[in-house]
């Protein structure tokens, strides 16, 4: 096959918030990057977030970074590494106002200055009262950073390749990172993309649960590529699940919801909050609150015919306040429930939404796995950053408004030590056809002809077994038996084919590309759920119950080769403050 | 339910056709989800799709005639049978599948981003809530593609008319307190054809999923240039 070879400076994969903050620095500092996308950049999926960015601006309330990052190692449940942490909420403030002047339009307050609003899990004073700290654009905070960021790299001419599909990453003997191979789309040819550094920025992977707030496009295509070139995952088994998704549809009702002051209740209108969170009540973190809907649906307190959801009541807010500030809420109540919600409330139920695992790196992006001289060497010229990535800020469960943080803060750093690196190693490295080989093997899998299994069916069959069997409440039994059919599903997608072989935009032939990925970031996220026996955070075992700081206060890692879990060590030991020991969660 | 598509692979066909297919309808589903059945009928049928909630612009198409985005599409709302074909004016790669690259190159014409020639301050560029509301209505474009594809002047002129969703984008920083480019993108916006091809059919307001107002957006624009005429 005659493949055509570009080369650039450094190659992005993902165009979400993370990849474009990252291609925006490097691009106005005159590299050359490309952007690789499978969807234009525009819809990747950062588009969806509503609520906000978290940053001590105190333009609300008094307010501080030292503030922000207590609550964030808390929220964490003391598996947030305190390092990465501390620079996430110290470089919140600048990182808030660079978005700001790239155009961001925030919503204000009366003085001119950006509006903030009260957010799960954040508190003044180290756990006092509630703060004001995620600052907005309505409820499309997202959308508006998004579309800023993607119009910036329109400035600093930034190299897109929209709509093109990363099959693998291609590494040396070395273990150097080299590029991807991928494929173009529009036209079924693939491309060799060579370049000096690679940030995988692609986002999570909701799609490997049947109900999520994720979109189509969220498969863990960058986890998956990381565990094929021999990176490991890391805390997999933390998936949160947000509280407040459409009940039996899953779009997301942002936390905004209730930082603006709705809550929830149960069949008997009772503020069924106060009795699990009786400070925070409503504003606890995701992983209390949605265990709390879940605990009242299970004891026979859900509402409707079949008692299976709770209701988030915003009607005693007023419709202007309603309309103001949460419009793309009234919009989606308005389209998939027919209702409005400043007049009645809104159904919901807690649906997959967050990954906090992913791949391994530092505070700079940079990718790091268990080699020789310890567990946090580098990949040479590789970097993750965005929610395919596990810095880790959010350990256990993430806190509302620290996600947008979180591709900001580290895309940007990404950036910043790509120029480092690229000054230090000004050259390509050889690539020969060896390295390229079980790429091109990968998509020539998928060419076989014959009878098989379509891939939607196996799809569809994954996406109930890691909902069956991996979902907010987990124990032994469930979650072996869960392995062993996700062994026998893998073995399905082996026999899977295609029907249509066609090249021009061939969408089949991505959704089997996709499918190999999701059973990939499933296993991971079953085998080490299945490897953690105690409950924290987002992982929430009915047969070890307590928090094991003891024995389970540390990572987990999973590699793709013999499904093996292992274990590093947490830093707990931040960059210029004293470190927050574990203590009782309470809210 | 009766929904009829658009097909046209051109590895295989020498030109397009409709094709019937039969979805059992659900109680508020949408139209991405049958269209979803029937790739899984047919997996060569192919379509872009992503959020399913009106947020990421992927899914535009044309629906009984009207433009829309499938996935706030009720098949409820719909007429039988259903008619789904690409949005109109724009060349097809493939089923329902069209090559939007002239709109993003007229996206990037009006040079959408923040423009300040003053030193940034070290905090946010203060903006109080009556100016910020300017920009309510303009800043929310998903760039869909629904409004510039419905509207005639775009297919008669579409190299040299920006169209409705770019000249959104131009008010939209026009409007912005905080943007310092207003004489540079007043004086882009010059000649017979670039803004003024907008004849006031009103088509893009029509269609636009976000209920968004491309044609008043339009307006404010010429009424600016006047001003500074003046």
């Amino acid at each position: 096959m005659n493949l055509q070879h570009r080369h650039f400076d450094a190659l992005i994969i993902g165009a979400g918030g993370a990849g474009l903050n990252a291609a925006l620095r490097l691009a106005s500092a005159d590299y050359r990057v490309a952007v690789v996308s499978k969807v234009f950049p525009t819809r990747s999926h950062t588009v969806a977030a509503q609520g906000g960015v978290n940053a001590a601006l105190a333009n609300v309330l008094p307010d501080n970074w030292h503030w922000h990052m207590f609550d964030t190692v808390k929220g964490s449940d003391y598996l947030g590494d305190q390092d990465a942490i501390e620079t996430m909420c110290r470089e919140a403030i600048p990182t808030v106002y660079e978005l700001e002047h790239a155009g961001v339009p925030f919503s204000r307050l009366d003085n001119g200055k950006i509006y903030q609003r009260a957010f799960g899990g954040m508190t003044q004073n180290f756990g006092g009262d509630q703060a004001a700290r995620t600052c907005a654009a309505a409820d499309r905070t997202g959308h508006a950073i998004l579309h800023t960021l993607y119009q910036q790299n329109i400035r600093a001419r930034t190299h897109f390749f929209d709509e093109v599909f990363a099959v693998d990453l291609l590494r040396d003997d070395e273990g150097v990172a080299l590029g991807a191979l991928v494929l173009d789309i529009a036209t079924g040819e693939p491309l060799v993309i060579e370049a000096k550094t690679t940030l995988i920025a692609t986002g999570g992977y909701g799609q490997v649960f049947r109900t999520c707030t994720n979109a189509f496009i969220n498969t863990g295509d960058g986890m998956a590529m990381a565990l094929r070139a021999g990176v490991p995952l890391q805390d997999m088994e933390f998936y949160q699940f947000h509280p407040t998704g459409v009940a039996g549809k899953g779009m997301l009702i942002t936390e905004g919801a209730r930082g603006e002051g709705g809550y929830l209740i149960n069949a008997s209108g009772e503020r069924f909050m106060e009795r699990y969170a009786p400070k925070a009540r409503d504003l606890a973190s995701r992983d209390v609150v949605a265990r709390s809907i879940v605990t009242e649906i299970r004891e026979g307190r859900g509402c409707g015919p079949h008692q299976d959801h709770v209701l988030l009541k915003l009607d005693h807010l007023g419709a202007e306040v309603v309309h103001q500030r949460l419009p793309g809420i009234v919009d989606i109540c308005r389209v998939f429930l027919g209702l409005d919600p400043a007049e009645r409330p809104i159904p919901v139920f807690p649906t997959a939404h967050y990954a906090m695992g992913g791949i391994p790196t530092d505070r700079a992006a940079r990718v790091v796995a268990p080699a020789r001289h310890g567990p946090e060497e580098y990949v040479p010229g590789l970097y993750a950053a965005g929610e395919c990535a596990c810095v880790s800020v959010h350990g256990a469960n993430r806190l509302g408004g620290n996600s947008l943080l979180d591709i900001l803060v580290f895309g940007r750093a990404a950036g910043q030590d790509i120029e480092r690196y690229l000054s230090e190693n000004p050259n390509h490295r050889p690539l020969s056809a060896s390295h390229l080989e079980p790429a091109l093997a990968r998509l020539a899998r998928w060419e076989r002809q014959g009878d098989g299994e379509p891939v939607h069916v196996v799809k569809a069959d994954l996406r109930k077994l890691m909902e069956d069997h991996c979902g907010v409440f987990r124990d032994h039994a469930t979650m072996a038996q869960g392995v062993e059919k996700l062994l026998a599903l893998r073995g399905r997608v082996e026999s899977a084919r295609l029907q249509d072989h066609s090249r021009t935009f061939n969408t089949a032939r991505i959704e089997a590309l996709e499918l190999d990925n999701l059973v990939d970031v499933g296993m991971a996220t079953l085998a080490t759920a299945l490897a953690r026996e105690e409950s924290r955070g987002a992982h929430s075992r009915v047969d070890f119950p307590e928090r094991d700081d003891v024995n389970w206060m540390k990572h987990s890692l999973f590699w793709r080769e013999g499904d093996r879990v292992e274990a590093k060590p947490v830093r707990t030991k931040p960059l210029t403050v004293e470190s927050f020991p574990p203590k009782p969660r309470v809210y | 339910m009766k929904i009829r598509v658009y097909r046209f692979n051109p590895e295989r066909d020498t030109k397009p056709r409709m094709q019937s297919f039969e979805v059992a309808a659900r109680p508020g589903m949408m139209l991405r989800e049958a269209l979803l059945e029937i790739h899984a009928l047919d997996e060569s049928f192919g379509f872009r799709h992503s959020c399913g909630e009106g947020v990421c612009g992927s899914d535009g198409m044309n629906v009984n005639g009207v433009n829309c985005l499938a996935c706030v599409t009720a098949l409820a709302d719909l007429k039988e049978p259903v008619e789904v074909r690409p949005l109109p004016g724009r060349p097809v790669i493939r089923d329902l599948i069209v090559d939007m690259s002239q709109f993003y190159e007229q996206y990037r014409a009006v040079k959408p981003y923040l423009i300040r020639t003053e030193p940034l301050p070290e905090q946010e560029i203060p903006q109080p809530p009556a100016e910020r509301d300017r920009l309510d209505g303009l800043y929310e474009c998903i760039l869909c593609g629904c409004c510039s594809t419905a509207c005639p002047s775009f297919w008669w002129n579409p190299s040299k008319f920006h169209g409705p969703a770019a000249l959104l984008q131009a008010w939209r920083f026009l409007a912005d307190s905080r943007d310092q480019a207003t004489d540079e993108r007043l004086d882009a916006l010059e000649g017979p054809y670039k803004l003024f091809r907008c004849h006031s059919i009103m088509n893009c307001v029509e269609v636009c999923p976000k209920g968004l107002n491309p044609t008043k957006a339009i307006g404010k624009i010429k009424e600016l240039m006047l001003e500074k005429a003046v």
